[in-house]
């Protein structure tokens, strides 16, 4: 089966707004990670040994589970319970859910990298917890934070793929549309697998940039 | 459900040893100072990293029987994906670790007139593992629950059994469950005690006590 131009063109509008829904599908399930992960992050760091023991075994149990597995429990177990979330509610609340986990570790990799010094000088300066955090710690934390958080990011575009198994119409599930009424599946892989790689290489570029800057702007210079 | 177990510690298996192998190769390749060598490894990196691996897996299931008449089974398809794309990870752990050895190692190899390959196995390579092996082993964890993806392109692995299942009882709370429970069990009391078991053991040998 040879590639073929006209075909490739004319399935090309089809895609592209595929890869419009993907980078929805990421940019809303990346917001809710990043909450998710401080809810997480704050569940870890509490005085309180039962809360910090489940926080951790809740977060060790979304590590190590596969997200598809997660997927299609969250969207076929929850309606017995008469919850019921569309394929595209269902996908986001999987997504913020795994990726919070992972973030929630980066987080507190960050805020444990801040030196113990910083913290007795705010208490000696008498700053309320949130000024603390705000002022201090939180700034300190970005730029160890960050690199991390970019990594997320770009894992997160590439795993929108898995959504198309329960049903959300994104990038690849454009793709398998294509393919199975033409029955040509050449060209609509190849291309969501080049359109990938359109989106997160820049990506990864600009965040590199970013962490870069944030560095530069806290007068901590890299090399 | 056992054969599912089976067929997803196999994939786990096959997948990690080609990764391994990709790994070692293309994270040597990354440190060539040769242009061409350099760049070939590059590109491969940056492909497999840039892409899904759920496009790889359909691309290599679907698009290579096309394109070149090269038809794997689904099991094979799915474990040289996994094997592939986890090998483009795994290179730059690699490179980072051996670029982790202070330079004064490479020196003394030379000044104890050692051959290229003599310092790499003998000065280099061990002294890589404890640099290697904890980003090593979060990626293995990675990998195993990659694996439940292999299920998408029919092969009988954990996932898919529970899939079938899913569908013929119509108990997805207990299917479902059961699945994560599986997952969960063998990365956090078999899969991680072993890379820490070995992370010990590494340690260990170079001398050095583990905290």
């Amino acid at each position: 089966m040879a590639w073929r131009w006209d075909f490739a063109f004319e399935i090309l509008p089809q895609l592209l707004w595929g890869a419009v829904y993907t980078l929805m599908a990421a940019g809303i399930g990346y917001l809710l990670a990043v909450f998710i992960g401080l809810i997480f992050m704050m569940g870890q760091r509490t005085p309180s040994y039962v809360l910090n023991r489940i926080t951790r075994e809740v977060v060790e149990f979304f590590r190590s589970t596969p997200l598809l597995v997660q997927l299609f429990f969250v969207f076929y177990v929850a309606p017995q319970f008469g919850i019921k979330f569309s394929a595209w509610n269902a996908a986001m609340l999987t997504m913020g859910l795994h990726y919070g986990t992972y973030l929630s570790e980066v987080y507190r990799g960050a805020i444990e990298a801040v030196p113990k010094q910083q913290w007795e000088a705010c208490k000696a300066l008498n700053l309320s917890i949130f000024r603390t955090y705000g002022r201090i710690i939180l700034p300190q934390a970005l730029p160890v934070a960050l690199p991390g958080m970019g990594n997320y990011l770009v894992g997160i575009i590439k795993d929108t793929p898995m959504l198309a198994t329960i049903g959300v119409v994104e990038l690849m599930q454009s793709a398998n549309t294509v393919g199975s009424l033409t029955y040509r599946f050449l060209e609509p892989y190849t291309m969501v697998g080049v359109i990938f790689l359109i989106i997160s290489l820049p990506t990864a570029f600009g965040l590199r940039k970013l962490e870069s800057m944030v560095s530069r702007r806290q007068g901590i210079s890299k090399q | 459900m056992l054969t599912g177990i089976g067929v997803t510690i196999g994939q786990l298996f096959c997948a990690s040893a080609l990764a391994i192998v990709i790994a070692l190769i293309f994270g040597l390749m990354r440190l060539s100072s040769n242009k061409i060598i350099l760049s070939v490894a590059t590109i491969y990196i940056e492909f497999f990293r840039g892409t899904s691996l759920l496009i790889q897996l359909y691309w290599i299931y679907y698009v290579l029987p096309l394109l070149i008449n090269l038809n794997l089974d689904a099991f094979n398809a799915g474990f040289i994906a996994l094997g592939l794309n986890f090998g483009a990870y795994g290179a730059e752990i690699v490179r980072g670790s051996i670029q982790a050895v202070p330079r004064a190692q490479w020196e003394a190899g030379r000044a104890l007139n050692m051959s290229p390959y003599l310092q790499m196995r003998r000065i280099i390579i061990p002294q890589t593992f404890s640099h290697l092996l904890p980003p090593a082993s979060n990626l293995l964890v990675e990998l195993l629950k990659a694996t439940a993806l292999v299920s998408l392109i029919s092969v009988t692995d954990l996932m898919f059994m529970s899939k079938v299942f899913n569908q013929t009882y119509w108990m997805s709370l207990q299917v479902f469950g059961t699945a994560l429970i599986i997952y969960y069990i063998l990365a956090r009391f078999f899969l991680t005690p072993f890379l820490r078991w070995l992370e010990v053991l590494a340690a260990r040998k170079m001398g050095k006590t583990l905290g």
